[in-house]
């Protein structure tokens, strides 16, 4: 049994799942959903469709390159089973998933960085021009006139008293 | 060439010609001018149709011209045939007409086009135009017989029969009434006429027949009758042609019986003559009718003349068309005799000898008597030996289900070959998290994982992770809910603004009481941080009194109490007529009523007949498909 990956949206495809469409030159194309196979049968390309993992990964959306990411592969090369390399791959699965989640999530923490700027920058703009909207440049003018005069006032009493 | 001409299209009378072009003219050429136009442009238009007028009538002369045979370029013997038929100088004359008459339309456009050029006035323009038309329509007119002759002549010629003058043929000839054209219906496909009549056949027939899987042409020709050359008529002039410019086998038919109407003496005297004609070729005499009478039974005097006849030096074949003897032997010497020949008359060309030069047939030699049998290698036949051989086999899973029957479970991993035997039937992950275990598998995992952490613990010594976590500080939150509140602020007085501008009622000017109150704009000064106390300071008020205060710009005009009677102004339409108030409300209502059904149908009122769509698509066109409803 295998995990396989749709031809389309390269999402996992659990034992019993999706449609295989096998080609007349006997290549295998599988397809997690009747989404993927209705976009296949309408030729359109997997790197053109925004939803994909395929578009994420051409468009630089997700990290591509990367030494996390080389452990898991098809191998074309048989190994005999060996109960102890079977115990350190399965303990070694788990750190290896562990490091490349922290390292995609920094790879987009990274990329949104820009876009995080650029907010700032707009909102520092947008209270330096249009403030006015919900503050008036009027607004305390008669409270600091009134605080002038009791200031004065108290000023002139004082003025008296000595 | 197997005919004269492959095909020559319809010559048109006289009449049809100048209809077919003035007509191709009147269609091909801009129809519509007028006076007020600008005269080169006039001329123009004049100039085009008659040139249009001249190159149709050209190009149709032309074509009958260069479709039509020219003798001299034609094999002798359709020369010949052409000549016998339709007398050449006549048919030459015709189409030397015909070419006249083009150079004369030809020149006669030129002419008009060169007077059209100094035309001043449409009228005038157009009358050049007619003459010039005219008078092409008139050289044509003068070649009215020509193109009739001519058709003639091309109905004619299409139906002639198709001779091959190159091919292997047979040509039979004879006195009229002797059983050539039986002949020629017994050994091909043909299907002429026979009638117990001289000259049945007036002109020359073809047939079809193969020997040796080749094609052969029959041609039977019309009878000959024994005078001089030039007393023969056409229909004998044609076998006359044939004979002479034919290169073929001929096969002169004798009727021994005379019941044709001329004696075997006078047959033999037009061989004689003929003869001279058809040298240079096979020649077969051939009796016919030896069903009336054998050239045994025949009396002393025409047996003698038959002996003379095979003096002749040609071969002497007996056959009856009626009883179908010696039929088919007369084809088969026939055909022997021309293929013979045509060999021959090859061979004399010096062609077969630059052939002949070239030829060599190689044939191998054996090279010495060696034996040289198939090598097969020793292990081979080892193996193959070994093959007959029974040798005890290995024991297959198959018989092992066959011994243990039903508790039979089959087992494939008992024969694999693993370093530690008992880790056989291990129970093997093979999923985890959505990822296929067999995919990490790798002998020095370990290995490269220890890199990876390395790796991954330089970073964290780098702070390469903790660097990009960098939280706002207090004021930057508070710019961000400033911003905020802005953009919130904004968005509702857009949406008040494009509240207040919706178009859903005819606009009205600005109601006498404003929409702003006091009160509001006190709350909206509150809002932005302003205080308005209501008080001396606060100018509200003197707005207000100021207008107040203005004296009226007009004084209103009162009922003067009986005084003289004035013109009032004019009462306006909807109270015209009506007695009061009340009667005016009455009215209204009743007004509003009416104009009810129309408000249903959309109209303005009874002047409005206004149809939006004059003709709805679904009412003037086919009926629905079963697709979409949007379409027909």
């Amino acid at each position: 049994m295998r995990v396989e990956k749709c031809f389309f949206c390269s999402s996992p495809m659990y034992p019993g799942h999706g449609i295989h469409f096998v080609r007349n030159d006997s290549k295998i194309f599988r397809f997690c959903r009747s989404k993927c196979h209705k976009a296949f049968q309408k030729k359109r390309n997997p790197r053109k469709a925004r939803w994909t993992k395929a578009f994420r990964k051409a468009a630089g959306k997700e990290l591509t390159v990367d030494s996390s990411l080389e452990f898991e592969k098809r191998r074309n090369v048989p190994v005999k089973y060996n109960k102890e390399l079977w115990q350190n791959t399965v303990k070694a699965m788990k750190r290896i998933e562990e490091i490349k989640a922290r390292r995609q999530n920094h790879f987009i923490a990274n990329r949104l960085k820009k876009g995080k700027e650029l907010r700032k920058e707009a909102d520092r703009k947008e209270v330096e021009k249009n403030i006015h909207l919900i503050k008036s440049p009027a607004a305390g003018l008669k409270q600091k006139k009134q605080m002038v005069e009791v200031v004065m006032e108290r000023d002139v009493e004082e003025m008296e008293e000595n | 060439m197997a005919h004269i001409v492959k095909h020559i299209t319809v010559v048109p009378s006289y009449k049809d010609f100048v209809d077919i072009v003035l007509s191709k003219t009147q269609r091909k050429t801009p129809t519509i001018i007028h006076k007020h136009y600008k005269i080169s442009r006039i001329r123009d238009f004049y100039m085009r149709k008659v040139k249009f007028a001249q190159q149709s009538f050209h190009d149709k002369l032309s074509l009958i011209i260069t479709e039509f045979p020219i003798v001299a370029n034609l094999h002798p013997f359709y020369g010949t045939l052409m000549n016998v038929l339709y007398n050449t100088d006549h048919y030459k004359l015709a189409l030397g007409g015909i070419n006249k008459a083009r150079q004369l339309i030809d020149d006669c456009a030129k002419d008009y086009v060169k007077l059209l050029k100094y035309g001043d006035s449409l009228y005038r323009c157009k009358c050049l135009k007619r003459a010039a038309l005219g008078r092409m329509v008139t050289i044509m007119k003068g070649q009215s017989k020509n193109l009739l002759y001519l058709e003639e002549i091309r109905q004619h010629i299409n139906r002639l029969p198709t001779i091959d003058p190159n091919t292997r043929t047979l040509l039979i000839t004879g006195f009229p009434n002797v059983g050539k054209s039986s002949f020629i219906n017994k050994i091909s496909r043909a299907d002429v006429e026979v009638q117990p009549y001289a000259f049945t056949t007036k002109s020359l027939y073809v047939g079809h027949t193969d020997y040796k899987y080749l094609r052969w042409q029959v041609i039977d020709t019309p009878g000959i009758l024994d005078h001089p050359l030039e007393e023969r008529n056409s229909i004998e002039m044609q076998a006359v042609a044939a004979l002479v410019h034919l290169r073929a086998v001929v096969l002169y038919i004798l009727d021994l019986s005379e019941q044709c109407g001329h004696t075997l003496e006078e047959q033999l005297s037009l061989f004689r003559n003929m003869k001279p004609s058809f040298s240079n070729r096979p020649i077969l005499i051939v009796i016919n009718k030896i069903d009336i009478i054998k050239p045994e039974e025949l009396p002393e005097d025409k047996m003698k003349v038959l002996e003379e006849f095979r003096a002749e030096g040609e071969p002497v074949l007996e056959m009856s068309t009626v009883t179908d003897d010696g039929v088919m032997a007369v084809k088969t010497e026939a055909c022997e005799r021309l293929l013979a020949f045509r060999v021959e008359q090859k061979f004399k060309t010096n062609k077969v000898a630059a052939v002949a030069n070239r030829l060599h047939v190689a044939m191998p030699k054996k090279r010495d008597n060696k034996e040289r049998p198939p090598c097969i290698p020793e292990k081979i036949l080892k193996r193959k030996n070994a093959m007959e051989v029974d040798k005890p086999t290995r024991r297959l899973e198959k018989d092992i289900e066959q011994e243990m029957g039903d508790d039979y479970i089959l087992d494939l991993r008992k024969t694999w070959l693993l370093a530690n035997e008992e880790e056989k039937y291990d129970v093997l992950p093979e999923i985890w998290q959505g990822k296929n275990v067999a995919d990490f598998i790798d002998p020095d995992i370990l290995k490269k994982l220890e890199e990876l952490e390395k790796e991954e613990e330089a970073r964290e010594n780098a702070h390469y992770y903790s660097e990009s976590e960098s939280e706002d500080d207090e004021e930057t939150r508070e710019m961000r809910k400033t911003a905020r509140k802005i953009r919130e602020k904004r968005l509702i007085l857009t949406k008040e603004s494009g509240e207040k501008r919706r178009v859903e009622k005819p606009r009205m000017p600005r109601p006498t009481k404003r929409s702003r109150s006091q009160a509001q704009l006190e709350g909206d000064m509150m809002e932005m941080g302003v205080d308005v106390p209501n008080d001396e300071h606060s100018h509200y008020t003197r707005a207000k009194s100021r207008s107040s205060s203005r004296p009226p710009i007009k004084r209103a005009r009162d009922e003067s109490v009986g005084g003289t009677s004035r013109s009032k102004s004019r009462t306006p339409r909807d109270k015209s007529g009506l007695r009061d108030s009340t009667m005016v409300s009455k009215v209204k209502k009743i007004a509003k009523k009416a104009q009810k059904p129309r408000n249903h149908q959309a109209k303005k009122g009874e002047g409005d007949r206004v149809i939006l769509n004059m003709k709805p698509k679904h009412l003037f066109s086919g009926k629905r498909g079963a697709g979409k409803t949007d379409r027909r």
